[in-house]
């Protein structure tokens, strides 16, 4: 049956109702099983040697003395894991950053493993391998990376994106250019122009639950994979491409994920875990230390971004350009190409461009983090965006309502908008009474929009209906922060039965058909189309059903409030049957009642967001308090309101930490200094005040309920809120993030020196 | 290397080990008794979502040696509940929502319950002080205050 996604204004029953989440028992009572907590018998533990050195040609690996010891099993490297990638530059990166072939790329990356009997003999054996590195010259640093004589760190890598073929290996990997119009004639027309330089350091997910697995592969070319990982399916095609495996015959289960936010969307683990477990022919659990997990997985791009923006008198602004430099870790990346497409996405504008450099850096492979690449983008642009307003004498909330973009205005990144929510946004935070609260001593306040995309991406859902009308609805996609609730709400609202009676699970990958990850805040957005569309399909099927009880034409039976309607006067005596009581003759009317979907969702709506906050400096030593903080965004449709404000306050908080305290600090020596929760700090209880929440709904018109993601909008203003209030408490505009004491306190006396 | 032979109370039964001289109480409770309701996020004492309480006194259970528990009394997250009744702050913890990946949870659970059963009447900086020992990455805590908040005026009224 053809799906129509098309959004329908439809009263709700059950969506946006609050009930308790179904998964919710199992993890308040310490019954959840996350990635760590599952073992199986005769299960060997696995560890990996990493390198010290942040550039380092291998000479050669002696596994020897470690093999010999009692009690180790397997032990791994590079020629373990040979290369079946077939020309897929991206996949041999993945490989290569997995296990480290002929060069060590940054402190931390893998070149052996081991399989032993316990920890503590895996422990040793890591101390018995020897390693003959050739230590060779590391950059670090993204403006330094881009220098001329800095050193190189893969030969292979020429610059894309340049009108002429380069001859000479790059530590920039891509060129990518977006925008429309001409900004040369546009700042011509302009009475201000602001321009500014910023950087951003690397920060980290920080998800509390470490990378685990458990595999299993068994002597006749089968395995199972139990992974804490935002998307099994893509795992399993991963896994099974570097091991050389049929995708169908790697069984990958999803655990309960302890946290995510993009950085469980890559392999690093899975496929050492698989191999060791087929070298030793026994299961084998890796689980990263947290020491691993900073040095290895996870960071997002520093960045050095250079913005400049025109304004008329009258406060429109003519022209906007930026020039984006992220860094990518040592391989190939698309990060500062998304930094580009994000950051002027909040304006209409008649011209603009943005550059973006992909810089290649001896520190981790960059992974996604929640909204990748916008919050620093947004930090330059909206920060100069504040500084243009102040030279124009403008409220910095009305300069952003005059230029803020609306339905029909071409983004800066090319499409069209439909209906969107800069403008309501922006004009609810100007009502919002945040806005009118007086500020004490020492205290500013700042504001700042965000865009994301949002995605949606291929899914596929199974809606089965039980005999005795209960419903199982198994999801592909990874549950993060409550979409089985919202899932099980949404399919309760299509088939007009209670929430009660629905339950839903993330099934693994061979229960189900293909499922994109759980990112680009597609999991409640897609998998809630998908489970529209397979209710729709069982209520076809509950139809039919209905109208062979009663012998009439399918065509006169109507599904309302979960009954089969005979619908006509003629049908006058027939009484409505209930979901439960046609599910109860199932067995008798043809077999079982289910609802299947795999579809493409496509039409994910963008997402906008405004965050006002009041940020305390002390000037004497340049710490900082957050003394109230307010989101305002565009849900489109909040499904279940209660963990839609949670997304919103959980990418506040990380964008407080991020814009305060949280950076990636490296020696001389390129190695990382804080790989560890007490020098890499992220936001505690008693750093936060309450984070306000208002959500709006202006819905996705390619939704059937108007949904957008909401997942990850809601870090990308923090950065620059928070810069802004602190330049405005401080006096003097804030540059580098994160604004660390020192940072502000340097600011603060150049200004006093002038 | 010899074990330990270890004899201790755990959420109110007795249990006998042997460990290692060099395992800490987060791994024994985890690898060796199956009560993987306490997590490892650091094994550094940093993130607390290994919290159980130790004779009255709440520890990070990675910081404590699996033979230093020999004589001693320990509550983990698994005993909270009784029976099928969740413990208030469990009860709250799921009205509010305070919890989205939940891997933090156990540790906040037990936290809070040491801290309501030291303060029972906290105000919201005493609980967001009594809980900084415990990160959260997903929440940013605004709720979790407010069960914990929510939970301390039911158990004063019971």
């Amino acid at each position: 049956m053809n799906f129509d996604p098309r959004f329908s204004g439809r009263q709700f029953k059950s969506v946006g109702t609050r009930p308790i989440r179904p998964d919710g028992v199992d993890k308040v009572t310490g019954r959840a099983r996350y990635g760590a907590d599952f073992s199986m018998a005769g299960q060997l533990v696995g560890r990996v040697l990493r390198s010290p050195h942040a550039h380092a040609r291998i000479r050669g690996i002696d596994t020897s003395k470690a093999e010999q010891l009692p009690g180790v099993k397997a032990v791994i490297t590079a020629a373990d894991l040979p290369d079946l990638t077939n020309g897929d530059a991206a996949m041999f990166d993945i490989l290569d950053n997995c296990m480290a072939r002929t060069k060590a790329l940054y402190d931390g990356h893998a070149v052996a493993a081991v399989a032993a009997v316990d920890a503590r003999t895996a422990r040793q054996a890591l101390k018995l391998i020897e390693v003959d590195y050739e230590i060779l010259p590391h950059v670090t640093d993204v403006d330094e990376a881009m220098q001329h004589g800095a050193p190189l760190i893969n030969d292979a890598i020429f610059t894309e994106g340049l009108e002429e073929k380069p001859v000479k290996p790059s530590n920039v990997s891509k060129r990518t250019q977006y925008g429309h119009g001409d900004v040369h004639e546009g700042f011509g027309q302009a009475d201000f122009i602001v321009e500014r330089s910023f950087k951003t350091e690397q920060t980290h997910q920080g998800y509390i639950e470490p990378h685990a697995c458990v595999a299993n592969v068994s002597s006749d070319g089968t395995a199972d994979l139990w992974v804490c990982t935002q998307g099994h399916f893509v795992y399993r095609q991963h896994c099974a491409q570097l091991l050389g495996m049929e995708a169908s015959k790697l069984r990958v289960t999803s655990s309960e994920i302890g946290g995510g936010f993009g950085g469980k969307t890559h392999v690093w683990a899975e496929p050492v875990a698989l191999a060791l477990s087929r070298k030793a022919g026994r299961p084998v659990k890796l689980v990263m230390t947290r020491d691993e997990v900073f040095r290895a997985s996870g960071p997002t791009s520093a960045t050095s971004i250079d913005v400049k923006i025109g304004a008329r008198k009258d406060g429109t602004i003519t022209a906007a350009e930026a020039t984006l430099r992220y860094t990518s870790g040592p391989y190939a990346g698309m990060w500062a190409e998304i930094g580009a497409m994000t950051a002027f996405a909040c304006y209409r504008l008649d011209n603009v461009k943005t550059v973006g450099y992909e810089v290649l850096v001896n520190r981790p492979k960059t992974a996604a983090y929640r909204a990748p690449s916008a919050p620093m983008a947004a930090f330059a642009v909206e920060s100069a965006v504040d500084e243009l307003a102040k030279e124009l004498g403008m409220d910095a909330v009305e300069f952003r309502i005059k230029n803020a973009a609306q339905e029909g205005t071409r983004s800066s990144y090319g499409p069209v908008y439909g209906p969107i929510g800069i403008g309501p946004t922006l004009e609810a935070a100007k009502d919002h009474p945040h806005m009118k609260a007086p500020l004490g001593k020492n205290q500013g306040r700042g504001m700042a929009c965000g865009f994301w995309f949002n995605f949606g991406g291929q899914t596929c859902t199974d809606l089965n209906i039980g005999m005795d009308g209960s419903v199982s609805l198994a999801v592909g996609t990874v549950d993060v922060g409550g979409s089985r609730a919202s899932l099980s709400l949404v399919a309760a609202e299509e088939l007009g039965i209670d929430y009660s009676q629905v339950k839903a699970i993330v099934a693994d990958t061979s229960s189900l058909g293909y499922n994109d990850m759980t990112d680009g805040s597609r999991g409640t957005f897609s998998s809630s189309m998908a489970t529209i569309s397979a209710a729709r399909n069982a209520i076809k099927i509950l139809r039919e059903r209905a109208a062979q009880t009663w012998d009439i034409p399918v065509d006169d039976v109507v599904w309302e409030k979960g009954h089969a309607i005979a619908r006509g006067e003629k049908y006058g005596n027939l009484a409505a049957l209930s979901l439960k009581e046609i599910a109860a003759a199932s067995g008798k009317t043809g077999g079982p009642i289910a609802g299947h979907s795999e579809l493409v969702a496509d039409g994910a709506g963008v997402s906008f967001a405004t965050h006002i906050c009041d940020i305390e400096v002390d000037p004497e030593t340049g710490s900082t308090r957050v003394i109230r903080y307010t989101v305002v965004q565009d849900a489109g449709k909040a499904v279940h309101p209660t963990y839609v404000e949670g997304q919103y306050q959980g990418g506040a908080a990380q964008g407080i930490g991020w814009a305060l305290n949280e950076e990636y600090i490296y020696g001389k020596d390129g190695r990382l200094q804080n790989a560890g929760f007490l020098d890499y700090r992220i936001p505690v209880c008693s750093d936060l005040p309450m984070i306000d929440t208002q959500i709006l709904e202006i819905p996705n018109p390619n939704h059937p309920y108007g949904v957008r993601g909401v997942g990850e909008t809601s870090i990308v203003p923090p950065l620059a809120a928070i810069a802004n209030a602190v330049s405005n408490a401080a006096g003097v505009r804030m540059t580098h993030i994160p604004m660390s004491p020192p940072r502000i306190l340097a600011a603060i006396e150049a200004e006093r020196e002038g | 290397m010899a074990g330990v032979a270890v004899s201790t109370t755990i959420n109110g039964d007795n249990y006998e080990y042997l460990c290692q001289p060099d395992e800490t109480l987060l791994d024994v409770l985890r690898d060796r008794l199956g009560l993987t309701g306490a997590k490892e996020g650091c094994g550094t004492g940093d993130c607390g979502a290994c919290s159980v309480i130790l004779d009255n006194r709440l520890v990070c259970s990675c910081l404590v040696l699996g033979a230093e528990a020999e004589g001693r009394t320990i509550e983990t997250v698994e005993g909270m509940a009784q029976g099928d009744q969740l413990h208030t702050l469990q009860q709250k913890f799921l009205e509010h929502a305070a919890l989205q990946c939940g891997i933090c949870t156990p540790g906040f659970l037990i936290a809070a319950k040491d801290l309501l059963a030291k303060n029972p009447d906290p105000s919201e900086e005493e609980i967001r002080f009594g809980l900084a020992g415990n990160l959260c990455r997903c929440t940013g805590y605004d709720k979790i205050v407010r069960a914990v908040q929510d939970a301390a005026t039911v158990m004063k009224g019971a």
